[in-house]
């Protein structure tokens, strides 16, 4: 039941063997100045409240609740500790978290390890990390917009995250970017939905009972630092969407161009659960799909405004 | 206690059990590499790696059907490279029957090499896992210069995954005997049961804050100074070096078979 796998865990078999080495050593990178700079914030308390706090992300991913279409929300863990603890601690956090499930429970290879804590651990808790920061000074100290922007952060950090899976799985000629991308986008801005929900809520309970852990979470290193982190990894991961590598078979595009109409005619489905899904004048697919995303942000934040206020009503 | 990792290890008394866990380690990640670095075609190669696999299972006693059964945990994945078989030109071989999709033969072969390769991958970790116990585990990646802040974090992670796994089950129980899904009774919203979600993750979160903190507490009253010392680790015996020596020289063979035959 805690071992369900999720589709964002990549098994062995699905990378290139150069990309899987890749994602080791970026992976490698990051983790050695996690590793540093969560020494400067934790001290001598930095293994037990990681493990212990990895522990938790572990078994909270057990508590969930029914979404739609037989899936269920629950949790992925990567903003929510980012915004408890900072990023840094929070990529820690999830390498453990991730470590575990690949080498006791086989949810995620071992080769794969790297991209996975990149995807599932770093991305998400930057982007969560970076866009909370960014609505929290947007808004001010309002308790009602701090729900709303730990909702739009955890639900673009899954986006984010199926994003850069669906980029990594093209490069290694595992699944076409132009089926690939559009299929994890809209699926994960689902499963997002039960992400956001549960950090909203979980970040409205801190917020009620203990607000000082989450200004010691905003005191956190990692503000000057995770801009470029993000920036980083998110540049290396257009760059690639947009490198004939992410086609490594030009027969291949026109192929796709031949069956065009099948194409559309299987991805409508999708794309009616958000209507402006698709951008005009943006004929590139992975493109629309960026344009696309950001602009759900923003529908995202105004309806997660409105639903934060609703629950800071109900609390008082 | 309703969350177990009991069945992750299986306790036998084999040669496969006592083989130095670093050899495991290291073998069971070089097996993988060869596995996906094998060409899409080398049937004979992934067969003779399901073989080996096979044969490892028998003889740590796990049965010859365990990691075959297990191996399927990652296969839902899969979906990801649905659309190959249609995609990838080459000649035709088949039209799906409703759409009127073609399936070639190239986009095939890529399909079904995913879809093994995964299979076998999964199995060799399988292997590795229920061979060697945890601490086991931990040991060798610390002594595989794997950094032992992250060594000890899991170790941390391991020890109280239990507890706070029993936690978090026993919230659930309170929450569906509180709010029961009854027959006739409207269930309420999804953002009605994301909050309760949410408040149940927040409030798990605060305990585990708290006892992290008492964890700490005891540890530092024992003596502990942020520095992590372990005993001296026994050493490679030479049964070790057999089982790795031989190990490589079968998977460079299997390499060499793939790529030249």
């Amino acid at each position: 039941m805690l071992l369900s796998p999720t589709p964002l865990h990549i098994p062995d078999g699905f990378l290139a063997t150069w990309v899987s080495i890749l994602g080791w050593v970026l992976a490698v990178i990051v983790i050695g100045i996690a590793l540093r700079q969560t020494r400067q914030q934790l001290g001598e308390r930095q293994v037990p409240i990681m493990g212990v706090l990895a522990a938790f992300i572990f078994a909270a991913q057990a508590i969930n609740f029914p979404v739609a279409a037989g899936t269920s929300g629950h949790l992925l863990g990567g903003a929510l500790a980012a915004i408890t603890l900072g990023p840094w601690a929070a990529t820690l956090i999830m390498t453990s978290v991730i470590g575990v499930q690949a080498f006791l429970f086989q949810d995620g290879g071992l080769l794969a390890f790297g991209w996975n804590v990149l995807n599932m651990g770093v991305l998400t808790a930057f982007s969560g990390y970076l866009v909370y920061r960014a609505l929290r000074r947007m808004t001010g100290d309002n308790p009602g917009a701090r729900i709303a922007a730990a909702f739009a952060a955890a639900w673009l950090s899954v986006e984010i995250g199926a994003i850069a899976t669906a980029i990594e799985l093209a490069v290694s000629g595992t699944s076409p970017l132009a089926i690939g991308l559009p299929a994890m986008a809209t699926v994960h801005a689902l499963i997002g939905l039960g992400e956001g929900l549960i950090t909203a809520g979980a970040i409205a309970l801190l917020q009620a009972a203990r607000p000082e852990v989450l200004s010691a979470g905003e005191r956190a290193p990692g503000r000057i630092t995770s801009g470029f982190v993000l920036a980083g990894l998110l540049i290396a991961l257009v760059v690639a969407a947009f490198s004939p590598l992410a086609s490594p078979n030009p027969d291949g595009l026109e192929f796709v161009a031949e069956q065009r109409g099948f194409l559309d005619r299987s991805l409508e489905p999708l794309y009616s659960i958000l209507p402006d899904y698709t951008v005009p004048f943006i004929q590139n697919p992975a493109a629309t799909t960026i344009a696309a995303v950001l602009l759900g942000t923003l529908i995202v934040f105004a309806l997660a405004w409105v639903m934060g206020r609703r629950v800071v009503g109900v609390e008082g | 206690m309703h969350f177990s990792l009991l069945d992750v290890y299986q306790p036998r008394e084999t040669w496969v059990h006592e083989l130095d866990p670093r050899v495991k380690i290291v073998g069971t990640v070089l097996f993988i590499l060869t596995v996906v670095t094998l060409p899409e075609d080398a049937w004979i190669s992934y067969s003779l790696l399901l073989l080996v696999l096979l044969f490892l299972a028998v003889v740590s006693r796990l049965g010859i059907g365990f990691a075959l059964r297990r191996g399927f945990i990652a296969l839902p994945f899969i979906l990801a490279a649905l659309p190959l078989p249609f995609l990838i030109p080459g000649e035709p071989i088949s039209i799906l029957p409703v759409l009127g999709w073609t399936i070639t033969d190239a986009g095939l072969q890529r399909f079904a090499a995913i879809l093994v390769r995964t299979w076998i991958a999964v199995q060799a970790g399988i292997l590795l896992s229920a061979t060697t116990p945890i601490p086991e585990v931990l040991w060798g990646l610390s002594k595989l210069r794997v950094p032992r802040v992250i060594v000890a974090t899991i170790g941390f992670m391991i020890r109280y995954l239990f507890v706070l796994a029993d936690e978090a089950l026993r919230m659930v129980r309170a929450r569906s005997s509180r709010s029961p899904d009854l027959d006739g009774v409207p269930s309420p919203g999804i953002v009605w049961q994301g909050r309760t979600a949410g408040m149940m993750v927040g409030s798990l979160f605060l305990r585990s804050l708290e006892r992290s903190e008492r964890v700490f507490a005891a540890m530092a009253a024992r003596g502990y100074d942020g520095e992590l010392r372990t005993l001296e680790s026994p050493r490679m015996r030479s049964t070790d070096w057999i089982g790795l020596t031989v190990w490589l020289l079968i998977l460079m063979v299997f390499l060499f078979v793939g790529f030249w035959s």
